[in-house]
């Protein structure tokens, strides 16, 4: 066993097996596996065009969404002037829903952004720090899980009384404890990994790590649960605006619509599915749109 | 002994116990050892023997519930009593330590010039664009093949060798005096296995590089290191040049490696295998801890911790068997 003291050039130059390309870097990576789900990129631009609709309601819509008229109520969908019929109080249907848009997607995203702020800085604190921070934390957030989300948005928001912002302020709440959940599992996941240890061992401070490693390979995952809850999120608003704890009449919403039209399920039964499916619609490409980006941001589901 | 100026780090009676709720567990127990400059001392010694941790306890990476004494004096500094954030300061820039898998130890989402640069700037405080050239020099440091390109390509597009080379680059980044290197070619097959080690080796005498090595592997161990010290339940059972150790065997234990491994010295032989498992780190035997398993155990090796022979500067045995006269006759 005698000790090699020369170099070998033959052995101490390793083999250069696979080309050394440039990677096209993460996100392009993610782009491109994007465009070919043909499903994704369907969903994607629905959603898309319903932001639009809603942002430029005004352009869509030429109709007051509010101006009713005893003399048009309850048109069928394809009357002239008012091609998706008119509502109990013979507002334009189309011009509510588009205007309805604009409240049900705030509805909808401001409580999942809330409470993805809140809840992921909590999960990554406690999934990092472990120990007694994670016990007072996750238990904290046990005691939420007790409730059924909407039961719990109901008592919150009857609490508060009703309007949008309670509304989104309840759902937002309701929201935190899920987050949490899963930003502490992927934060212990991450944490235990070998580069956390290395990292450490190269000299790098607590903060540095969490922002720079545990970060940047927990975000994923926790946006994709976010992009999911987006569609729960809506259902659950439009339910508030139905009970009447959301959003106040005669304001546009997509669930005070569909309680006020539910009067009009037997005389216009078309006309009064009209909000359900925007919301089934919206909902179901937020849920799509979020498997789609599971798939294309996952690493090891790469090529 | 050299000098203390000589040596650039010095463990002394290093223990560290993991105190947990259903007992404790020893898993080093009294480990010294002491490197110069450009000095490899490997710790051989098979799974659970407390290899890792020894190294672990040495950069201060162990969980809250681990119990570590003694002294791990690093360029006269006890490294074990620092404050967490003087211990922050000198991982990286004076001690730095290499990983059994590369894959796991490079984070996925960066590519391995944004890795080593980010380690840069951290200790440094330099721009990101001169850390990214010190980057590309240390990846051609460790002969990595169209080093530019390979700075921009991430842990997952390369091959495990490419990988623990740019791993070694990320250890070297803030020029190291120390270097802990724990299993880091066991990942690996055979022919990029010699050329880590030669690498190791080569940047070692380069650099003047104190590494510590810690490897099961007989062949690794003659290979790379200038000492070896062989390691048994939590203890080092016999320490020594590479020489001294492959050819003496004072330790039964040392012999039963050996006796067990396959290599040119026994063509024709059958191999043997040591009887029996190492013992429990919970439930250490109060005598000579491989007593159990030891072919030539006597009475006295069960009942008391055996002493420890010196044989000369970093040379002992820890048998009842082993008698310094003959050494030296």
């Amino acid at each position: 066993m005698a000790k090699l003291s020369a170099f070998d050039p033959a052995l101490a130059a390793p083999a250069d097996v696979l080309p050394a390309q440039p990677s096209p870097g993460y996100w392009k990576a993610v782009g491109q596996r994007l465009l070919r789900d043909k499903v994704t990129l369907a969903v994607t631009a629905i959603l898309l065009s319903i932001i639009i609709i809603a942002i430029f309601a005004p352009v869509f819509a030429i109709q007051d969404p509010l101006a009713g008229s005893v003399m048009r109520r309850l048109k069928p969908i394809g009357t002239e002037g008012h091609w998706l019929g008119t509502d109990e109080t013979g507002r334009d249907i189309w011009a509510r829903l588009c205007y309805g848009a604009r409240l049900s997607l705030i509805a909808g995203m401001t409580p999942v952004m809330i409470s993805l702020v809140i809840g992921g800085f909590l999960g990554v604190t406690a999934g990092y720090m472990g120990g007694l921070v994670n016990t007072m934390i996750m238990r904290t957030m046990d005691v939420f899980y007790a409730f059924p989300s909407i039961l719990l948005a109901i008592a919150i928001c009857g609490l508060l009384g009703n309007g949008l912002s309670n509304a989104i302020l309840a759902l937002s709440i309701v929201f935190i404890p899920p987050m949490v959940r899963i930003s502490e599992t992927v934060t212990t996941q991450a944490r235990h990994l070998d580069f956390v240890e290395a990292a450490r061992a190269s000299g790098t401070t607590t903060m540095q790590i969490i922002r720079y490693h545990v970060l940047s390979n927990v975000l994923g995952a926790i946006l994709v649960y976010a992009t999911s809850l987006i569609s729960l999120s809506i259902i659950l608003s439009a339910g508030l605006s139905f009970l009447g704890l959301g959003v106040t009449p005669p304001q546009p919403e997509w669930g005070l619509m569909l309680n006020s039209l539910r009067q009009a399920i037997y005389v216009q039964p078309l006309v009064a599915a009209l909000p359900g499916a925007c919301i089934f619609v919206t909902s179901m490409c937020f849920n799509l749109m979020s498997d789609g980006f599971r798939g294309a941001m996952d690493v090891k589901l790469n090529k | 002994m050299l000098p203390e100026t000589d040596k650039i780090i010095e463990v002394e009676d290093l223990t560290v116990e993991f105190r947990k709720r259903e007992g404790s567990l020893f898993a080093v127990n009294g480990v010294n050892f002491s490197l110069a400059r450009g000095e490899v001392l490997t710790i051989l010694g098979e799974s659970g023997s407390g290899k890792s941790v020894t190294l672990k306890a040495m950069m201060g990476l162990l969980p809250g519930y681990a119990h570590v004494t003694g002294q791990a004096r690093l360029n006269g500094k006890n490294i074990l009593a620092l404050p967490p954030a003087e211990l922050t300061k000198v991982r990286g820039s004076e001690v730095s330590m290499i990983f059994q898998e590369p894959m796991a130890a490079l984070d996925p989402v960066y590519t391995i010039g944004e890795q080593i640069a980010e380690a840069i700037v951290q200790h440094e405080g330099i721009s990101k664009s001169a850390a990214m050239k010190r980057a590309l020099e240390l990846l051609e440091r460790v002969s990595i093949p169209s080093a530019a390109r390979r700075l921009k390509n991430y842990p997952h597009e390369m091959s495990g060798g490419m990988r623990q080379r740019a791993m070694i680059a990320l250890a070297l980044a803030c020029s190291p005096t120390v270097l802990l290197a724990d299993e880091p070619t066991t990942a690996l097959d055979v022919t990029v296995q010699i050329q880590i080690l030669l690498l190791l080796r080569q940047l070692s005498e380069e650099l003047g590089m104190a590494v510590v090595f810690v490897t099961h592997d007989i062949g690794v161990a003659a290979e790379i290191s200038d000492r070896i010290a062989v390691m048994y339940a939590g203890r080092f059972v016999e320490t020594g040049t590479v020489r001294e150790v492959m050819r003496e065997r004072r330790h039964p234990y040392t012999a039963g490696l050996l006796a067990s491994t396959v290599h040119g010295g026994l063509r024709g032989q059958d191999l043997e295998t040591i009887p029996g498992a190492p013992p429990s780190l919970a439930a250490l035997p109060p005598g000579c801890a491989f007593a159990p398993r030891c072919r030539s155990v006597q009475e006295t090796c069960r009942s008391g911790q055996p002493p420890v022979v010196d044989f000369g500067p970093g040379t002992m045995v820890r048998c009842v068997r082993a008698v310094p006269q003959m050494a030296f006759a």
